[in-house]
């Protein structure tokens, strides 16, 4: 007996704000995801800058500090830096996507437990409220860095910020696994009639994959977070050296999950930019099953390569995690490959997206490939903790994800809203990210080489580290203007964007084929599905017209 | 040709949102559950595997390589029902009570498959109440402990074990609340032979329950 009797003058669908705050529709959640997640990043980015400016001076004398910042306050900035940007801004902005797109991709009405969404989404706010809080209590917030090794992060070196950090990272971790299961049981039992796996979009075979990374790493983060917080409150001695504990253990379990996390934050932004470059090629993606059977190689490899965070230690079997890790490098060659050849010879319309999309297929081969070396044992020895790792984290999770999370707003900001984002404004923003991007994570490699250590709060002047820090720190400026046009256009677009109509790029997968933005359960009638590109059959008369 | 257009209305929309469709026969609940238990394996393999590394890199007071400790050797041994300063030991009757109780709800499951509404309800008030009676034994267990001078500083056997033993009483724990739900729900009638994967969710997460104690039973007290 559904109850969904209107009455007759009220408006079909309006959204008050009581609406979006009790919403279980999969649609506002995803939206409501993707602010969520933009905030972190305005507040990730501006603890970012206050690391940047800290660094462009070293200091002025012998035994004096440079820089901006206390070192107590410079440690509690990277470390909230990178969890705002890992846990609270790129996992989630991509759930977010798979929370939008994924059920209208495979037509269905929402996702298998809209509460469960629901749930998931708002324990996001709250844990990163909690980490957050960590500022405003004695001590500070979290400060050893975002793995928290013991014993830095043990009672003895650190205060409560880390005890809220860990808890508002177990509530951000439930809220994955949630996610997960829910992504999990939407895309196994709620496909359209016609979508076999085999016809799903990338973006959902990623979604999956994902999921499944999540689903079987994030509870050993969680069991890590929790030996951890005992050790710390409850007197035990997991990790405690001198009581028979062993602190290499929590690096072991910690890496369990955040070596298949790195995949969790990647995999989801490769099946954006394999949304994108398909429809701005004018091209069917080259290698469809291809690509599927590399993303869950992906999947696969990534639990058992964790160790190669931990060469240094001495603690682990070195031969077996380094030959791992340059496995990895096969499935996300082919994936290289499948992007280049269906951009190859295609009618490449150098639309926004694909802009970000081109963006990420170059940043992210740059840190694939010195992402490679890393890989190498002896060479991994010399580079450990020096500014080239930071380096090639950036260059895989701010050239890759990033670029990939701005390739899918442009994308499908129409979607979502009914208007096209800016043309103009959107280059501009690109071309100020990518010569930021660049212009910040480039010179790091070669400070990394010149020894430069991550995490210091200042160095000697006769180090000649400083004009380069002073060079990343100006890249750091610019990526950070590079929001402005991108807040600006997305403020004007709302207001009088041009009208976007159903399917204003002429794209290939189901969430094209119902109006701008979805009604309420998505679709009136939906096309019939032959291939993993069932709008376009229908817009070429392949199928019967939907 | 058949239908080339799929119509959805709002009573379609709810019948699919709220009941298993599609292909397979598995209940959106089941699976939901079944994936969360994959979760809960990996949650406790973290535990577990620290348990490992820590338990073989243990060497005792004397110098020698022993588990658990020789301090506490005889109030852990389960078949010693009366420990040597005279207190009852209940660690192996919990056990017997727990794994009863999976039959239990076992057999409450498949009454309510034939729609037996009786043998439902009383199966699964009496795995309820095994339940709690596990809770309450295991609260008087660690209150024995405790008083033998085993505690959660008690060296890495003391923090592993009552990290295990807790975090699976905190299961059983959400397991009881779980149970109890689909008790009250069942005595409200909302259960039928057609209608009841919320009652087979549930009870996949009792039997994980179950074989984690199991697990944990084998490690902490047999091997």
């Amino acid at each position: 007996m559904a109850t969904t009797t209107l009455h007759p003058t009220a408006p079909a669908y309006r959204s008050t704000l009581y609406e979006w705050l009790t919403t279980t529709d999969h649609k506002k959640i995803g939206i409501m995801y993707l602010i969520n997640s933009m905030i972190f990043f305005m507040v990730g980015g501006l603890l970012a800058l206050v690391v940047r400016v800290q660094l462009a001076t070293p200091a002025a004398a012998p035994n004096t500090m440079g820089g901006l910042v206390s070192p107590e306050f410079y440690n509690q900035a990277f470390t909230m830096h990178a969890s705002f940007m890992l846990f609270l801004f790129i996992i989630p902005i991509l759930a977010g996507f798979g929370n939008y797109v994924v059920p209208l991709q495979i037509g269905a009405p929402d996702m298998a437990f809209p509460r469960i969404n629901a749930l998931s989404l708002w324990l996001l706010p709250l844990g990163g409220l909690l980490m957050a809080s960590g500022f405003f209590v004695s001590g500070g917030a979290a400060a050893s860095g975002w793995t928290e090794y013991p014993p830095l992060s043990g009672g003895q070196y650190s205060g409560t910020g880390t005890d809220l950090w860990i808890m508002g990272l177990v509530l951000i971790g439930t809220s994955s696994i949630l996610g997960a299961i829910n992504f999990l049981v939407t895309i196994f039992k709620m496909r359209a009639p016609g979508v076999t796996l085999f016809r799903m979009s990338i973006l959902t075979w990623t979604v999956l994959t994902t999921s499944v990374l999540v689903l079987m790493a994030t509870p050993v983060l969680t069991s890590a977070l929790i030996m951890l917080f005992i050790d710390r409150n409850y007197g035990g001695h997991f990790f405690d050296p001198a009581n028979g504990g062993n602190a290499i253990l929590y690096q072991n379990v910690f890496w369990f999950y955040s070596h298949p996390a790195v995949y969790i934050m990647v995999l989801p932004a490769m099946g954006i930019i394999s949304e994108v470059l398909p429809v701005f090629s004018r091209k069917p993606l080259f290698g469809y099953k291809a690509f599927v059977f590399a993303t869950v190689g992906i999947g696969a490899l990534g639990f058992s390569v964790w160790a190669h965070h931990m060469f240094t230690t001495g603690a682990v079997f070195l031969p077996f995690f380094s030959l791992m890790t340059f496995l990895i490098a096969v499935p996300t060659g082919v994936k290289m490959f499948n992007w280049i050849a269906t951009m190859w010879r295609g009618q490449l319309q150098f639309s926004t997206p694909l802009l970000f999309a081109v963006g990420f297929l170059t940043m992210f081969l740059i840190g694939g490939l010195n992402g490679a070396f890393s890989a190498a044992v002896p060479v991994d020895f010399a580079l450990h903790d020096t500014y080239w790792v930071v380096a090639h984290l950036h260059y895989v999770l701010f050239g890759g994800s990033v670029f990939g999370v701005f390739a899918g707003i442009y994308y499908w900001f129409p979607k979502m809203t009914g208007r096209m984002l800016g043309e103009g404004l959107g280059k501009l923003q690109f071309i100020l990210m990518f010569i930021g991007f660049n212009l910040t994570f480039f010179p790091m490699h070669q400070l990394g080489l010149a020894g430069m250590p991550r995490r210091i709060a200042d160095y000697s002047a006769t180090a000649g580290w400083t004009e380069l820090n002073v060079l990343a720190t100006v890249g750091g400026f610019i990526i950070a203007f590079s929001m402005v046009p991108f807040l600006w256009n997305v403020f004007v677009s709302l207001r009088n964007g041009k009208v976007a109509g159903d399917d204003p790029w002429e794209a290939n997968t189901l969430e094209w084929a119902t109006s701008s933005p979805p009604p309420p359960y998505n679709f009136d009638h939906l096309p019939e599905v032959r291939s993993e590109r069932p709008v376009f059959d229908a817009r070429h008369g392949r199928t019967a017209a939907h | 040709m058949a239908a080339d257009t799929t119509a959805l209305t709002a009573a379609d929309v709810h019948a699919s949102a709220t009941t298993a469709h599609g292909s397979g026969g598995i209940g959106n609940p089941v699976l939901g559950m079944l994936l969360f238990i994959v979760s809960e394996i990996m949650f406790f393999a973290g535990l577990f595997a620290a348990y490992f590394s820590l338990r073989a890199s243990f060497i005792d007071v004397d110098g020698v390589k022993r588990w658990p400790p020789i301090a506490f050797e005889s109030i852990l041994s389960p078949f010693n029902l009366w420990t040597e300063t005279g207190t009852l030991n209940v660690i192996l009757p919990a056990t017997i009570i727990l794994v009863l109780s999976s039959f239990t709800c076992q057999f409450a499951v498949n009454a309510i498959k034939h729609d037996n509404r009786t043998t439902f309800l009383r199966n699964m008030s009496v795995t309820v109440v095994l339940g709690i009676t596990f809770l309450a034994l295991q609260i008087y267990d660690y209150s024995i402990l405790i008083h033998e001078g085993l505690t959660l500083s008690s060296g890495t056997f003391g923090t592993t074990y009552y990290t295990l033993t807790g975090f699976h009483g905190a299961h059983v724990f959400g397991g009881v609340l779980m149970l109890s739900v689909v008790l009250y729900r069942g005595m409200a009638g909302q259960f039928s032979g057609k209608h009841h994967d919320m009652v087979e969710a549930a009870s996949l997460y009792w039997h994980f329950v179950d074989v984690v104690w199991i697990l944990l039973f084998s490690i902490l007290y047999l091997l």
